[in-house]
């Protein structure tokens, strides 16, 4: 199913969370927010399932208006941040919880549930734990649970609030790669929420970037990593040195000429023995080797500005680096924005 | 390595001495100004033997004054429950306008003296009060009888229910009961299946603390009884009545059954604390 979001308006007081936000989502697609805290993503998710109410616009599923539709009628599966099992029932109640709950009419029978349960928790990978309380289990344990427990519902949508937040940095890769096999086993429309842009990269068909309760860019992982719509999304995807462009980059020149300043990311800055055509002169004032890579910070000559290259191990011990030096730094790939951002 | 583990604790913790020296104390304090008194309840409620203790307490006027104490507790516990679950919800739940003062409403039975609750009833219901003549008139009556002996109760009682889940309520958030409501959960599924399992030991908490008080209160109930004898005498009025003629035996047996009381509730109240630190 899909969602469109028409002029949402949201405020908090004086706090503007959301400010005038179009955004549509297709069908069976896996949608991220993208952003730092207080960007509005957290807001836009809960106004979709319902939980909060938009000051202005509308929100339509399917075409279909949905606005003033209760979140119980919405048919939207949520996992919540820190899970909210209920912590009195077992897994295998927590899962059925959902269906025990619908008017009796439509309320399948016991051993339908069971049935319908394990066949979820088998999904999850969870079949052996039924009978556990949420306290008992792992976070990364939990999350699966509460995924379970939505999609015992058949939404129509599943929307995750920043699902591996709370968990710890290896099981969160982990469980993303799941989520997003899961996904393409289900493919049910999802929306999930979160402030890692190398989650968001690695999970998401398209990626939706926010800041200050705007929308920036709206594309795909690719897109908006190769091609960021403005300063803002360039920077919060990556490292970001600044470069001044007086320098050859004719295009750059064309679009603003004084006051534009070039954007290159770590990896795409070349360090050279050897002056070349665009490179700039610099001194090493710091190495520090970084699992794969090694970062070296250079002290540009004349500026007194310092850039962040990122070398692979083979490449920095090739160089053979050695603090006080003199190197020149070369961007492989640049880009331009008109300088109505400062980072 | 258990040497210095064992080095370490003595160097935070006060030497020994010190620590006896504030246990002790501790221990003759509560056991002078606690258990000793609690003794000599049941000892001079004794004093004359079994079976004047049974007399004492069967005689018709006490008999009248337990029965007044159970509807009074029968009463007023039920209705602060259902305030204390309503006030915590809308408290812990909630964002609204005036939150702070109906929280601070909520504390001020435990600001005010007692008899200042009892005297506020007087003066809006009694003979000369604002209701006193409308209520005459109909022929209803509130102070010296019943219906103000519950009304002051539920007053004096109405913030333990709602004080105890407060807190809890607001530690565990909201949640549990969002999940709920996206699964599909009425508002009363939601709050039967899932609010209710999550705050029972601390609700069951503030109906033992409720009962506790609402049986022994004597201050306000004093104001708006009246002291009619066999009619509007809870077990502390009466205790009170027949220690001031001189009758201690009787007073002590009758007092023996509010410590009786007390100490049932500290059990259960253990009780319900271990199971709440179990479950949390």
């Amino acid at each position: 199913m899909s969602i469109e979001i028409v002029s949402v308006n949201k405020q908090f007081g004086s706090f503007t969370a959301l400010n005038d936000v179009n955004l549509t989502v297709p069908s069976g697609e896996l949608t991220a927010l993208l952003g730092p805290s207080g960007s509005g993503k957290t807001t836009l998710l809960r106004i979709i399932a319902g939980l909060e109410t938009p000051d202005a616009g509308s929100i339509r599923f399917d075409g279909e208006e949905t606005t003033d539709r209760h979140v119980r009628e919405r048919q939207v599966g949520f996992v919540f941040q820190h899970y909210a099992l209920f912590r009195h029932m077992t897994v295998e109640e927590n899962v059925a919880f959902g269906l025990t709950v619908k008017p009796r009419k439509e309320r399948p029978s016991k051993k339908e549930v069971r049935e319908r349960v394990h066949e979820l928790l088998r999904l999850v990978q969870l079949e052996g734990l039924a009978d556990r309380f949420p306290s008992q289990l792992s976070g990364g344990q939990r999350q699966r649970v509460a995924l379970a427990r939505a999609l015992a519902v058949e939404p129509k949508v599943l929307l995750l609030d920043e699902p591996f937040g709370a968990l710890d940095a290896k099981v969160r890769v982990e469980l993303r790669r799941w989520l997003r096999r899961l996904h393409d086993e289900i493919h049910v429309t999802s929306v999930f929420v979160t402030h890692d842009q190398e989650e968001a990269l690695e999970v998401a068909d398209r990626i939706v970037v926010m800041n200050k309760g705007r929308i920036e860019q709206v594309g795909t992982p690719a897109e908006v990593y190769d091609q960021p719509a403005n300063p803002f999304v360039f920077d919060f995807l990556g490292s970001v040195n600044l470069f001044h462009c007086r320098s050859e980059q004719g295009q750059a020149r064309a679009a603003a000429p004084e006051l534009s300043m070039g954007y290159v990311r770590s990896h795409d800055i070349e360090v050279e023995r050897r002056q070349s055509d665009g490179a700039v002169e610099a001194e090493v004032r710091h190495i520090q080797a970084v699992g794969p890579a090694v970062r070296v910070e250079l002290l540009v000559r004349g500026t007194g500005k310092t850039v962040e290259a990122e070398l692979s191990r083979d490449g920095a011990e090739r160089l053979a680096l050695g603090l006080g030096e003199t190197v020149y730094a070369r961007p492989r790939k640049m880009q331009t924005f008109v300088a109505d951002y400062q980072i | 390595m258990s040497g210095t583990s064992a080095k370490s604790v003595r160097t935070r913790t006060e030497p020994a001495p010190v620590r006896w020296l504030l246990i002790i104390v501790a221990f003759l304090f509560l056991g002078l100004f606690l258990f000793v008194p609690l003794a000599a309840v049941f000892a001079q409620a004794l004093e004359k033997g079994w079976d004047a203790y049974l007399v004492a307490i069967r005689e018709p006027d006490a008999l009248a004054a337990v029965k007044l104490t159970l509807i009074t507790a029968a009463v007023s516990v039920p209705v602060n429950l259902v305030f204390g679950v309503v006030a915590a919800w809308a408290i812990a739940k909630f964002e609204f306008r005036g939150k702070q003062l109906l929280i601070t409403l909520i504390d001020l039975p435990f600001s005010v003296s007692p008899v200042i609750s009892g005297l506020i009833y007087v003066l809006l219901f009694g003979l000369q009060g604002w209701l006193g003549p409308w209520l005459q008139a109909h022929d209803i009556k509130i102070i010296f009888a019943v219906p103000g002996i519950v009304l002051a109760t539920v007053f004096v009682t109405f913030p333990f229910v709602a004080r105890e889940l407060i807190p809890l309520m607001e530690a565990q958030g909201k949640d549990e009961e969002e999940a709920a409501i996206t699964l599909g959960a009425s508002g009363f599924q939601t709050f039967w299946r899932v609010t209710i399992p999550n705050i029972k030991w601390g609700l069951l908490y503030g109906v033992i603390l409720c009962n506790a008080r609402a049986m022994g209160e004597f201050g306000a109930v004093s104001v708006v009884s009246g002291h009619i004898r066999g009619a509007t005498n809870t077990i502390p009025l009466h205790v009170e009545i027949l220690y001031n003629e001189y009758n201690y035996a009787a007073a002590f047996a009758v007092a023996s059954l509010l410590a009786l009381l007390a100490l049932v509730t500290l059990v259960v109240k253990s009780f319900v604390e271990w199971r709440m630190r179990e479950t949390s």
